[in-house]
């Protein structure tokens, strides 16, 4: 067991040093940061200097040393932009994004997963075929188009919701918040349901077919033939087994919500780490980009890393077959 | 594949017709009446995009022949419509038929072109993969499952953002067309090799391919001229779902700005540069093409599905 966990954790530590290798490579090998940091105009010894105390003469792996030890105290450089530190960019973004994910991540569990036990208890009505026509249509439109057909029809047409920005938002110091006030409230509204839809159909076809696996087995039989209520077989026997994989599967699809955060926020122009990373592609802001990829990584090799642990304390059979 | 003799007489259009007509695959289209909207659709769609200068009322592209009097005018059936612009104009005076149907074509073959390089990819390391096992297999395998714990469009959307940042800004025209294929075929490799792999394991231990490695023939061989002939039937299923994936993603690419040049817009860039004109009121710039793009990524998706399960001798 504890040979399982620690292969499974010097994975994650793989993964996340091949991400901090293609990020610091980024970093020293495209362009060069002297002249982005000083202008084409300043003198050879001046640049010299500047290189010298950066430390760029050194050689490759104390560098590369050096860009771990600093992305680990979460120091990631000055962007070329903004010329301001990457760090506080992103804690300044940051809460946009998680935000927007929560809200989405709660919209698309607490619809996605009655509305899959729905169609699986009442596979033939005729409620149940439209909702599973309806979720086709949502995995095959792309987001972005979502997101713009949402707000053709809700702001330019009937100019109920707004179609960009954050609306007002509360500084809290260390967080900004848009819950806390109306129009924060009522610009979460679109963006929200762009993001949650795509992971909402997803996770209802996973519950239904799940669940429709677990109502053909037999334990669900013979709680029939005992007489127990329909309710009581539905909900506390059958969907009780419909939910462990489940749980273990949405977790690893609330972590692309963050990513398909990226392209909600293009859309309605919110102000995340989204937006910031495809404005740093178009504007080649390298250490803005390379912080963005180890921010992404480490986010789903986390998730990763706790719903493969958290699968393996779940299921027993796991256990037995890694033991032999 | 395979000759039948018991056909003596010399195959007529019409019999192989009614052979193909009549065989499991074509009945099974023919039940489901979705699929069959499906594949019209599907077919309208790839003639459209194969013979676009021909089939567009106008060239999008030919400055000599577009006017700027002419932009900004709505769909034919509107107030203000000109019969000549059926689905109206955009803000250059261009016809938004034409620029779809030309949009079309750059979305489907960059489609076409991604799935053709990542079934290469995905197919070679999976026959590799199945056929040497050992540490090679296990190699190729990790780098698979860790790219399949990330979503598909984020690794393109990645990849596609650092070839372009190693490029530089500069680096425009054909190289972006190479650099959105190379992202997209990167992200959707592993399902060809994943599936190929666990074929080639299967198919290995069969005497067809003892036969050949008796009689002495080298394992590349064996892999591409025995082995590879039995596993095109899954590949051909995952090559037109990936298409639906990798038509979409180009759009989405696209949209976001960092695919296709926008000299030659496909349809995900003609859905960005009408976006702008959503609040002016000139709705048809950009929704058109958006209908357009959802219309072909479900036909198409629609169409794998069929075929996943029409060849999938498991599913009932």
């Amino acid at each position: 067991m504890i040979s399982f966990i620690l292969s499974r954790i010097s994975q994650s530590f793989l993964v996340m040093l091949g991400v901090a290798v293609i990020s610091f490579s980024l970093f020293t090998y495209v362009g060069d940061p002297i002249t982005n940091l000083v202008g084409i105009q300043s003198s050879d010894e001046h640049r010299e200097r500047l290189r010298e105390s950066l430390g760029l003469n050194d050689p490759v792996l104390v560098q590369f040393a050096r860009f771990v030890g600093r992305a680990v105290q979460l120091e990631f450089g000055i962007s070329y932009q903004q010329k301001r530190k990457v760090s506080s960019i992103i804690a300044e973004r940051l809460p946009a994004t998680l935000e927007l994910s929560f809200l989405s991540a709660m919209i698309a569990l607490w619809i996605g997963i009655p509305a899959g036990i729905f169609t699986a208890l009442y596979r033939d009505s005729w409620l149940s075929h439209m909702v599973l026509s309806l979720s086709l249509i949502g995995v095959s439109l792309p987001t972005f188009l979502i997101g713009i057909l949402l707000i053709f029809v809700f702001s330019v047409h009937l100019r109920w919701l707004p179609s960009f920005g954050r609306g007002e938002i509360v500084d809290l110091g260390f967080w900004t918040t848009g819950f806390l006030t109306a129009s924060g409230l009522k610009a979460l509204i679109l963006p929200s349901i762009t993001l949650a839809l795509f992971q909402m159909t997803l996770i209802m076809r996973m519950v239904r077919s799940e669940m429709l696996e677990v109502l053909r087995a037999d334990f669900i039989k013979f709680a029939h033939a005992r007489g127990l209520p329909d309710r009581v077989v539905h909900f506390s026997y059958a969907l009780m087994n419909t939910l462990i994989p489940v749980i273990t599967i949405t977790g690893l699809q609330l972590g692309s919500i963050i990513a398909f955060a990226i392209i909600t926020e293009t859309v309605f122009q919110w102000p995340g780490v989204g937006l910031m990373f495809i404005q740093a592609i178009s504007e080649v802001d390298i250490p803005v980009m390379s912080t963005y990829l180890l921010l992404i990584a480490s986010f789903f090799v986390i998730i990763n890393l706790v719903v493969d642990l958290l699968y393996y304390f779940v299921d027993p059979r796991l256990r037995v077959g890694r033991r032999t | 594949m395979c000759e039948l003799p018991v056909m003596a007489a010399p195959a007529t259009i019409q019999s192989v017709a009614r052979t193909a007509w009549n065989s499991d695959l074509a009945y099974s289209f023919r039940r489901s009446k979705v699929t069959v909207v499906a594949g019209v659709v599907t077919l309208v769609y790839l003639l459209a995009a194969l013979f676009a200068p021909w089939v567009a009322p106008h060239d999008p592209y030919d400055l000599a022949s577009v006017s700027i009097l002419d932009s900004f005018l709505p769909p034919a059936w509107l107030e203000g419509g000109d019969a000549r612009f059926l689905l109206g104009t955009d803000n250059v005076g261009r016809d938004v038929l034409s620029t779809i149907i030309h949009g079309s074509r750059i979305s489907l073959g960059v489609g076409f072109a991604s799935v053709f390089m990542a079934a290469t990819m995905g197919v070679t390391l999976g026959l590799i993969s199945g056929f040497v096992g050992g540490r090679v297999d296990a190699v190729i395998m990790r780098i698979a499952e860790v790219q399949l714990s990330f979503p598909d469009i984020l690794i393109a959307l990645l990849i596609d953002g650092i070839i372009r940042s190693m490029l530089g800004p500069g680096a425009h025209g054909n190289i972006a067309f190479f650099v959105v294929i190379l992202a997209i075929s990167l992200a959707y490799w592993v399902q060809f090799a994943r599936t190929v792999r666990a074929t080639t394991m299967v198919e290995k231990g069969k005497d067809y391919v003892n036969a050949a490695r008796v009689a002495g023939k080298s394992p590349t061989y064996i892999m591409f001229r025995h082995l590879l002939p039995n596993v095109m039937g899954p590949v051909l299923v995952i090559a037109t779902i990936s298409l639906a994936l990798a038509v979409v993603t180009e759009a989405t690419l696209s949209f976001l700005g960092v695919g296709v040049p926008p000299t030659q817009p496909s349809l995900g860039t003609l859905i960005r540069v009408g976006n702008d004109f959503l609040f002016s009121g000139e709705w048809w710039i950009t929704i058109f093409p958006g209908v357009a793009l959802a219309i072909m990524g479900l036909s198409v998706n629609l169409l794998g599905d069929w075929l996943r399960d029409a060849l999938n001798p498991k599913l009932r």
